[in-house]
């Protein structure tokens, strides 16, 4: 029913997806799998119409369809359910399922019939627990989708993709997604679905197709595969790049720990960070590793647990506990774009009053080039905008500082220099904990990794583990 | 069988204002209402005056009925997530344009009604025009087209000037029974706007481009069109409060809007009615009770002759109170 063939896609001149072949049956679950950033999210937003292929070609029903437009899919069958829903909180399900598509004559809507459309509609899926007439707003996550679902169905959708449909439903929750799934295959809808959780695409799909740096790796039959299968070849790659030499010496005194951390997204965090040593925060998209370190730092602070120094309940006084967060979106969360570079290092040290503010000297110690203080961040290049950042933080002397995806969208010499000066850091006395996504990066830097899966630690590797321990305990099994 | 099954799935909400609309703010507002309406009694019983008398209850009408009528306008705007800073400058626009071509004759009224609901449609075109279209944002948007017309009255005229016919007159001061003629149009002015907003395919998409506009992009919506047609819709209805002001003042006046306060008074009606300011949530239900809890207090205050400053600040207090208690609602929920 699906065809793709050798799509191919760039965004500014990386190449994020090359020659991958995908194809769907009626009737049929298809998932999609593969590490972060292997272009899973892409090739669906291709399909849906979100995004142009440079690249090759999209069949459907052999017809041969091009989308300019989200719209387009849409009629041609196509209903994507993204991560984050795309519902009007405000509105009641009824209104949300025919949005822009209301029945009725002479520019009226004929509520009853939208009304009760939409129960028949919840009716033939099997849910129950909500009417036409709810707000959306007042729906549970798992409720939500169904009205996608309800909504792609009522397009007429004969291809629905589900992207990590149940990264944010409990497990009962993900009982009734999957039992919705298979009645949407009965119908003789295909589903492409992705997802990180194994067990879930071994137990519902039918074939797997597997991506990996953009390119097709490979498609077989669900029950040809075994998961450690499975795991090998979503990772196993070279490890060359350069990193730096790792920490001559054992890790000092203890600058930060905790015991039971919780809060709405994690469950009993015990972690401990030494000085002078690079802790790697492992897992996949959604595990939690951005909300510890936000926890940590105090901007979504723990609501339980034990923690030295003492838990932080806001931002600032993380940073006057002498921890500081490099964030994973520089741009929003990081640096002030409109500002110059003068202003962003000395944010912090304004802010809470302390710590040095002569510039030139921050500039240097970051390797700013060149090391201009009066430019605007907005014209710096990714690399010199992490180092502004990092600048920032190094103004107030933190004991502790937290890397969120710390070389994200940054060209390869800054690259290097921001791990050298991560290691430089640490080798002074500094703690440091970094997220990554780059299974190398996290492996090549990190003196010791802890993973964490669903908001809790499960495990902790040593330096130097190969990719296949790193996923093995961040995908469910 | 069937029948019950299909009652359980869409069970009908009954409650006072939800076959009005469905906005849960409003009703907050009509209880603050009714308290203040008892206030106000207790206190003209104190002070020897009769509150719930037919002077006071149709001068409370009377003065609603201009503010009550941008505001409903006001509403469509702000439901689609826009705002409108142009309405009082356009207020004062209209009334000239329709006391000129009126020139004391009846055989004016027509024409001149004709022209004000034109004018109005066209300021309004542009304002949506400029917003979609030169992606200015609304407040800056409708702020520049207000200082237009502003300039351009200034330069024109100097005070009141035109003249409105005696039959034209009775829009402004006659009765059907108890109840004020002006009334009377705002109030079918304010039930349009809610059967347009909640029983229309435009009313169903102002709510969905207010809510999220990238939402309703995706489903295929023209956002663009319908934020351009909500401009059009507030400022005719500005138009017909210029109109309704005309017939009050019998001539036009290039300050009645300003002097009014149209502006920010009639944003401040439909805040205080629950409708979102970031838009998608609201309804013209709880507009009309903010209009009313407004010219309510207004009336009470007159009544125990408090002096206007202290008039304004008991304003600003009531109108953060309520947005705050709304917030604190949607976050407890």
């Amino acid at each position: 029913m699906l065809k793709m063939t050798g799509i191919g896609k760039s965004f500014l001149g990386v190449r994020v997806l090359r020659g991958v072949d995908l194809a769907a049956a009626a009737g049929e679950v298809h998932a999609v799998v593969g590490e972060n950033g292997a272009g899973k999210s892409t090739l669906m937003k291709i399909l849906a119409g979100v995004h142009t292929p440079d690249e090759g070609s999209i069949e459907i029903d052999g017809r041969r369809v091009t989308f300019g437009h989200p719209v387009e899919a849409q009629r041609s069958g196509v209903a994507i359910i993204y991560q984050e829903f795309t519902l009007l909180p405000e509105r009641t399900v009824a209104e949300n399922v025919f949005l822009g598509r209301e029945p009725g004559r002479w520019g009226l809507v004929d509520r009853a019939a939208m009304e009760s459309a939409t129960a028949e509609l919840l009716h033939s899926l099997g849910e129950e627990s909500f009417g036409p007439r709810d707000l959306v707003r007042r729906l549970s996550v798992a409720r939500q989708q169904v009205v996608e679902i309800a909504k792609a169905v009522s397009l007429n959708a004969r291809i629905v993709v589900m992207d990590e449909p149940t990264a944010a439903l409990a497990d009962h929750e993900v009982e009734l997604l999957h039992a919705l799934v298979r009645r949407l295959t009965e119908r003789g809808i295909a589903v492409l679905y992705i997802s990180h959780r194994l067990r879930e695409v071994f137990e519902l799909a039918d074939r797997i197709t597997v991506l990996k740096d953009g390119a097709l790796v490979t498609t077989a039959a669900a029950s040809t595969l075994t998961q450690a299968e499975l795991v090998r070849l979503m990772v196993g790659r070279e490890l060359d790049s350069y990193f730096p030499p790792r920490a001559a010496q054992p890790p000092g005194e203890v600058l930060l720990s905790v015991r039971g951390g919780g809060n709405a997204r994690l469950r009993g965090i015990d972690l401990e960070l030494r000085a002078g040593e690079i802790v790697g925060l492992g897992g996949l998209q959604g595990s939690g590793r951005s909300e510890l370190a936000k926890a940590l730092f105090g901007a979504e602070p723990f609501t339980s647990g034990e923690m030295t120094p003492r838990r932080p309940r806001t931002s600032r006084e993380g940073i006057t506990a002498g921890i500081g967060l490099v964030t994973e979106d520089r741009k929003a969360e990081g640096l002030l774009l409109g500002q110059r570079v003068r202003d962003n290092a000395l944010l912090v040290a304004r802010a809470t009053g302390r710590g040095q503010t002569e510039v030139d000297r921050l500039l240097e110690r970051v390797r700013l080039k060149p090391p201009r203080s009066g430019q605007e961040v907005r014209s710096l290049s990714g690399g010199n905008q992490q180092k502004v950042v990092l600048a920032k933080w190094m103004a107030v002397a933190p004991r502790v500082l937290l890397f969120d995806e710390p070389t994200r969208g940054v060209d390869v010499g800054a690259k290097a220099a921001i791990h050298d000066l991560m290691r430089e850091l640490a080798d002074g006395g500094m703690a440091i904990l970094m997220i990554s996504s780059e299974l190398p990066e996290l492996i090549g830097m990190s003196d010791r990794i802890v993973v964490l899966r669903e908001g809790r630690v499960t495990g902790e590797l040593p330096a130097g583990p190969s990719e296949e321990d790193v996923m093995r305990l961040a995908a469910a099994s | 069988m069937t029948e019950h099954v299909k009652q359980r799935r869409v069970p009908a909400r009954v409650t006072y204002l939800g076959w009005m609309s469905s906005d849960r703010p409003a009703r907050a507002v009509y209880v603050a209402l009714i308290l203040l309406v008892a206030l106000g009694w207790v206190l003209f019983e104190v002070d020897g005056g009769r509150f719930l008398g037919l002077e006071n209850i149709v001068g409370i009408q009377q003065r609603s009925a201009a503010l009550g009528i941008v505001a409903v306008g006001q509403t469509v705007a702000i439901l689609a997530g826009s705002l409108d800073l142009s309405v009082a400058y356009l207020i004062s626009l209209s009334s000239l344009v329709a006391a000129e071509i009126m020139a004391g004759g009846d055989a004016g009224v027509l024409p001149a009604v004709a022209a004000v609901l034109a004018v109005s449609a066209a300021v309004g075109l542009v304002n949506g025009l400029v917003i979609t279209g030169l992606k200015v944002h609304p407040f800056i948007a409708t702020l520049g087209v207000a200082l237009i017309i502003r300039g351009a009255l200034d330069w024109r005229y100097d005070g009141p000037a035109g003249s409105v016919p005696a039959s034209f007159q009775h829009l402004g001061y006659d009765r059907i029974g108890p109840l004020p003629v002006s009334a009377l149009l705002w109030a079918a002015v304010a039930v349009a706007a809610w059967f347009l907003l909640s029983r229309t395919r435009l009313g169903h998409r102002i709510y969905a481009v207010g809510g999220d506009a990238e939402v309703a992009r995706l489903s295929g919506v023209r956002t663009g069109r319908v934020v351009i047609i909500a401009h059009v819709l507030c400022s005719v209805c500005a138009g017909i409060a210029g109109l309704l002001l005309a017939s009050r003042l019998g001539a036009g006046a290039p300050t009645v809007g300003t002097d009014g306060g149209y502006d920010l008074e009639s944003i401040a009606a439909v805040v205080l009615g629950g409708t979102a300011l970031a838009g998608g949530r609201g309804g013209v239900a709880g507009t009309v009770g903010g209009v009313l809890l407004l010219a309510v207090l207004d009336s009470v205050f007159n009544q125990l002759e408090i002096n206007s400053f202290a008039k304004d600040v008991v304003r600003g207090v009531v109108l953060v109170a309520a947005l705050a208690i709304y917030a604190r609602g949607r976050r407890t929920k």
